[in-house]
């Protein structure tokens, strides 16, 4: 039972990078792959600063300011250089990957011993359950957050930018600034997931990013593939299932191991995992028509 | 309102593929004129609606609206003054948003999209009788996403979104092209309503002749980048549909 208790831990970690995914991807119609690289910065400024007894008041700030410049970063290569949005985030993710190996110091940085967002407050005594109660108020708060932010005039702005850009330009919205500031709110989400995954499992590696952007697409897709199911339209219901996309990946790929398959082999069951989301509503719309 | 002086326009410059789509115009609309434009494929209409709109600047020449000099102004700032309604009915509305939210951001085309919550109750009942007036009985669908409407509605509905904002200047580029004629016809009527009741100064493509002589109060022929005719007052007025055929003889 622990085994999924993690699982579902994790999930609640990956939610913010699910969110991220979610308006880059669903919300702006950009396919961006910065995520491997703000993700890991996330961790590692987290972990210094936190090696450094900065208190969360500060890291927090730090840590969503570190990815909302990577992210904005890739937004003014894709809008004022005019390079694909894909070739744009490659190449701030390559970079990051020299940033992030100069902030930590060196390849892996343990935080044992050291107060984290999971020790700071104790709501009950069992540390699991603790972890998940301030993980959820922490998901709540962003997923409201973003949920607002999403109804708001500038919301609007920013939904209509993916779906229709020609007309919102046409209602006097600069596109490119848009993007950019999306982007940059994406990869600070993606951040925010380093920081409570590094807190999570008590280090920060270099490598801890890599095919990271799996998890936000994976948890993107089933949420998608539900919308369409249920043919939901309603802003709060897609953040919700997007939240549920991210906690349902990880108990699937806990529940993979538990049957006993190589964690050798998880990284090619997450890969068929997507794809068989990603391919059965297609699949049942063949058969009917 | 809108002054046109000696504007060229080439595309892919010293290409196999260059295109001279306008070659010096010089044009003046005056405020609460009715422009009509024909002319045929590659005359020259759509980059002229485009360089007026601010999607293309031009490479010689100026442009004033209001007299602003809007000749390097992106069409983003050029929002304050003018509305759009293209020729593809999916350009001009959000087919995902709701047409509650589609109005939302028309409502506030020349303002700031700021951080506060404008769809109310109060604005939900304002969308609803505008949209009443056109009697496709839209009114009672106003949370459905844009794009379960017909291409017709979507048309009708981005004309009513262009006056939900102060609007000066209305551009329309062959509105109808992608419609029935009946629904071509509730978009033109429609169309001709809003630009008597605001008073607005509006620029018309079409390639349909019968739109071209019974709307606007000024009509021009473009061919080959220039103006090759140019009729307004008496003149569109004592104009026979036959004459117009004739232009394209």
């Amino acid at each position: 039972m622990d085994f999924y208790l993690t699982a579902l831990l994790q999930g609640l970690c990956f939610s913010a990078i699910a969110l991220g995914i979610y308006i880059s991807m669903k919300i702006f119609n950009i396919p961006d792959i910065t995520t491997d690289g703000s993700y890991t910065l996330g961790g590692v400024v987290t972990a210094v600063l936190l090696t450094n007894h900065q208190p969360t008041y500060v890291i927090l700030p730090a840590v969503i300011l570190a990815g909302g410049t990577a992210g904005a970063v890739t937004g003014i290569i894709h809008t004022k250089l005019k390079i694909n949005a894909l070739l744009a985030g490659i190449l701030v993710m390559t970079a990051l990957y020299s940033v992030n190996l100069t902030i930590l110091g060196r390849s892996n940085l343990p935080l044992i011993n050291l107060p984290s967002l999971f020790t700071i407050v104790n709501v009950v005594s069992d540390p699991n359950k603790n972890t998940f109660w301030i993980l959820s108020i922490f998901v709540i708060v962003i997923t409201l957050m973003i949920g607002y932010l999403l109804k708001t005039d500038f919301g609007i702005a920013m939904r209509a930018t993916g779906n229709s850009e020609s007309m919102i330009r046409a209602l006097g919205v600069n596109t490119d600034r848009m993007k950019i500031t999306g982007l940059a709110l994406a990869n600070a989400l993606t951040a925010l997931s380093g920081y409570l995954v590094a807190q999570f499992q008590g280090f920060a590696d270099i490598s801890m990013g890599i095919g990271i952007v799996i998890v936000g697409l994976g948890s993107v897709i089933i949420a998608e593939t539900l919308i369409n199911w249920f043919k939901l339209t309603s802003v709060w219901l897609s953040l919700v299932l997007v939240l549920a996309g991210a906690v349902i990946f990880q108990l699937v790929l806990a529940f993979t191991l538990s049957v006993g398959v190589d964690p050798k082999l998880l990284k090619i069951v997450t890969a068929g995992f997507v794809l068989v989301i990603v391919s059965l509503p297609r699949l049942s719309l063949l058969r009917s028509s | 309102m809108i002054t046109i002086t000696d504007v060229h326009k080439i595309f892919n410059k010293g290409k196999a593929n260059q295109v001279n789509a306008v070659n010096g115009v010089t044009l003046e609309i005056q405020s609460g004129e009715f422009l009509v434009i024909v002319g045929s494929n590659g005359s020259g209409k759509t980059t002229m609606l485009n360089l007026i709109a601010g999607s293309v600047s031009p490479d010689n020449g100026t442009i004033s609206i209001d007299g602003n000099d809007v000749t390097n102004m992106p069409d983003y700032r050029r929002s304050q003054w003018i509305a759009r309604v293209f020729q593809n009915p999916l350009s001009g509305t959000a087919p995902d948003l709701s047409i509650l939210d589609n109005f939302r951001l028309a409502s506030i085309r020349t303002k700031r999209k700021g951080l506060s919550v404008g769809v109310n109750d109060a604005f939900k009942k304002q969308v609803q009788e505008k949209v009443a007036v056109l009697g496709m009985g839209l009114q009672d669908k106003i949370e459905q996403p844009m794009g379960t409407l017909s291409g017709g509605q979507r048309q009708a509905l981005t004309l009513l979104m262009s006056v939900m904002d102060s609007c000066k200047v209305l551009l329309l580029d062959e509105p109808t092209a992608a419609l029935d004629p009946r629904s071509a016809d509730v978009v033109m009527r429609t169309a001709d309503t809003l630009i008597r009741d605001f008073n607005l100064t509006a620029v018309f493509i079409t390639h349909n002749l019968k739109d071209a002589f019974n709307y606007g109060t000024r009509i021009i022929q473009m061919g080959e980048g220039l103006i090759i005719n140019d009729l307004s007052g008496a003149g569109k007025a004592s104009l026979k549909q036959s004459d117009l055929f004739d232009w394209f003889a």
